[in-house]
């Protein structure tokens, strides 16, 4: 059984294009998946490479039963994603924003988010301060604010709660965007050790070509909800004929990711 | 351990977490609370005024009795402001930290997730309930000799049941419209107490507004609070607030449950259930 299938997963929003139509704002209909399927294979690590739009957080939120969607299907270890009870005890996630109450610390964040899973106060008693401690996390800052605390800190802790559940799936949005270069080392190191010590199959979905060669088994190229391949490394240069990553996946969308930061600087 | 019982235990931990959450949160923000507890006094105590201000006048009153009853009005409606601010600003709350997501993965039912929030917001609510009405007494020296205050607790818990079912239809505004739900939210609080007799006889209201306070939970809390505290009635005698509070409770529970599993669903068909701010 593959730990993740996708058979020509589908997902559309509206969105106001600032127009009215009388007191109605005008709607446009956007795709952000248009019909993708793959498989991950327990224990896997795969990459999904993607420009921002590309539609990779869709993917990753549908996998965490935060969207609904609009065609296809999506089972992870053979549940349906709709059966929300029993994909929701399997996955964790962790995201561009760490995302936690800032004034709250890393002890009590843990400590919340643990019961939500089911682990009991004397369960989490030892555990979080040793899962805190083998992300790196110095002991001396548990009780202070996440708000004090660095963006590769907050991160760090945010790696802590998604292995404190013990997900057999765990679904990392962009986890080094934003981090200093010694930060995203250390996560990219943690990443791998978790590879090599828990049984869990890993989704990433990046922007950075760097990390997703150095970590994923097989790379995905997302491109405007389209997934155009999904292969190794050297397999996909192949494919394209190109020597380095970035130029298969120029190859392969027509964009680099230079055109998008240029893109966006000029907003 | 059977399935079900090793569900059910699951559930109870997840409900213990949000509890847990809600505590955290208050340990953190109690400067604030401290802030907003001194102006919840300041506040009643100038609507509690008003008697005296009556008697200083010419008007001739029972000082003691309209003093208790705007007290109990005052005491209700903050505590009603608590329960809807616990409700509804938890979803705006979690979605402005961008915490939302992660909660709402979490293999957490809705009802027991929205039930912590409720059982949390009960026994703050009551918490501060009595330490304004503590408070804001002593400056008024009220005969509060025949007082049942057990019976006025028991009365307050039992619409607290309904207050929980109305908040959590609230509190699914701020779940589909992350710009506006916060503020319907207040309007819905207020709507309830205009219409409920916070500060005087539901009789003095048009018979429109008339017909409304007799579907809102605050108007029978009212009642049976005050005739706790003013004429010492107890549970039997207040029965006849007390079992409209069971009935509205009985509806607005359920309903309350699945606005919010609508509110949800539809959050995430339109991809509104993340961050915002």
């Amino acid at each position: 059984m593959p730990a993740v299938k996708v058979q020509n997963l589908r997902k559309e929003f509206r969105r106001s294009d600032g127009r009215r139509s009388g007191l109605r704002r005008k709607r446009e209909r956007v795709d952000a998946l248009r019909g993708i399927s793959f498989e991950i294979a327990r224990g896997e690590c795969v990459a999904i490479l993607g420009q921002n739009g590309s539609g990779k957080s869709t993917l990753v939120r549908l996998l965490s039963t935060l969207l609904l969607l609009d065609g296809g299907s999506a089972t992870i270890f053979g549940h349906d994603i709709s059966d929300t009870r029993a994909v929701r005890r399997l996955v964790n996630r962790v995201s561009v924003e760490a995302s936690f109450f800032k004034k709250m610390s890393s002890t009590e964040n843990l400590s919340y988010a643990a019961r939500f899973y089911g682990l009991t106060a004397s369960q989490t008693r030892d555990e979080i301060p040793r899962i805190l401690e083998r992300v790196g996390f110095p002991a001396a800052r548990r009780n202070e604010a996440m708000e004090d605390l660095s963006r590769g800190m907050q991160q760090k802790v945010a790696l802590a709660r998604a292995l404190l559940t013990q997900p057999i799936l765990l679904l990392l949005d962009e986890p080094t965007t934003g981090l200093d270069p010694r930060s995203k080392l250390e996560v990219q190191d943690f990443i791998r050790e978790i590879r090599s010590t828990h049984d869990a199959t890993i989704l990433l979905c990046t922007h950075d070509l760097d990390e997703a060669e150095a970590l994923a088994d097989r790379i995905g190229i997302l491109d405007d909800g389209r997934l155009l391949c999904l292969e190794p490394v050297d397999q996909l240069k192949r494919r394209y004929g190109a020597e380095k990553l970035e130029e298969a996946f120029f190859a392969a969308t027509g964009k680099s990711f230079e055109d998008e930061k240029r893109e966006e600087d000029e907003k | 351990m059977p399935g079900a019982a090793a569900a059910l235990r699951h559930e109870l931990i997840g409900l213990a977490g949000v509890v847990e959450r809600n505590i955290y949160l208050v340990k953190r923000y109690i400067w604030w609370d401290v802030a907003f507890f001194i102006w919840t006094v300041a506040n009643t105590l100038t609507i509690v005024f008003i008697a005296k201000g009556i008697e200083a006048g010419g008007g001739k009153i029972d000082v003691n009795e309209v003093t208790t009853i705007l007290l109990v009005g005052a005491v209700v409606w903050a505590y009603l402001g608590i329960i809807f601010e616990i409700l509804t600003e938890t979803v705006a709350w979690e979605r402005w930290e961008g915490t939302i997501e992660y909660t709402f993965m979490a293999p957490l039912s809705r009802p027991i997730h929205l039930f912590g929030m409720g059982l949390f917001a009960i026994v703050y609510g009551v918490i501060r309930a009595i330490m304004l009405f503590a408070v804001v007494a002593l400056f008024f020296h009220l005969e509060l000799a025949h007082a049942n205050f057990a019976a006025a607790l028991i009365v307050l818990v039992v619409a607290s049941i309904s207050f929980i079912g109305i908040g959590m239809m609230t509190a699914v505004l701020p779940l589909i419209s992350p710009e506006k739900g916060t503020q319907l939210g207040f309007v819905a609080q207020g709507v309830l107490l205009v219409v409920s007799g916070v500060y005087y006889p539901v009789s003095v209201l048009p018979e429109w507004m008339q017909w409304l306070a007799k579907i809102s939970p605050a108007t029978y809390a009212l009642d049976g609070i005050r005739d706790a505290i003013i004429n010492g009635a107890g549970i039997s005698a207040m029965w006849p607030d007390i079992w409209p509070l069971i009935l509205i409770g009985i509806v607005s529970v359920p309903l309350g449950l699945e606005v919010f599993r609508r509110g949800e669903r539809y959050a995430k068909r339109h991809g509104k259930l993340k961050r915002s701010g």
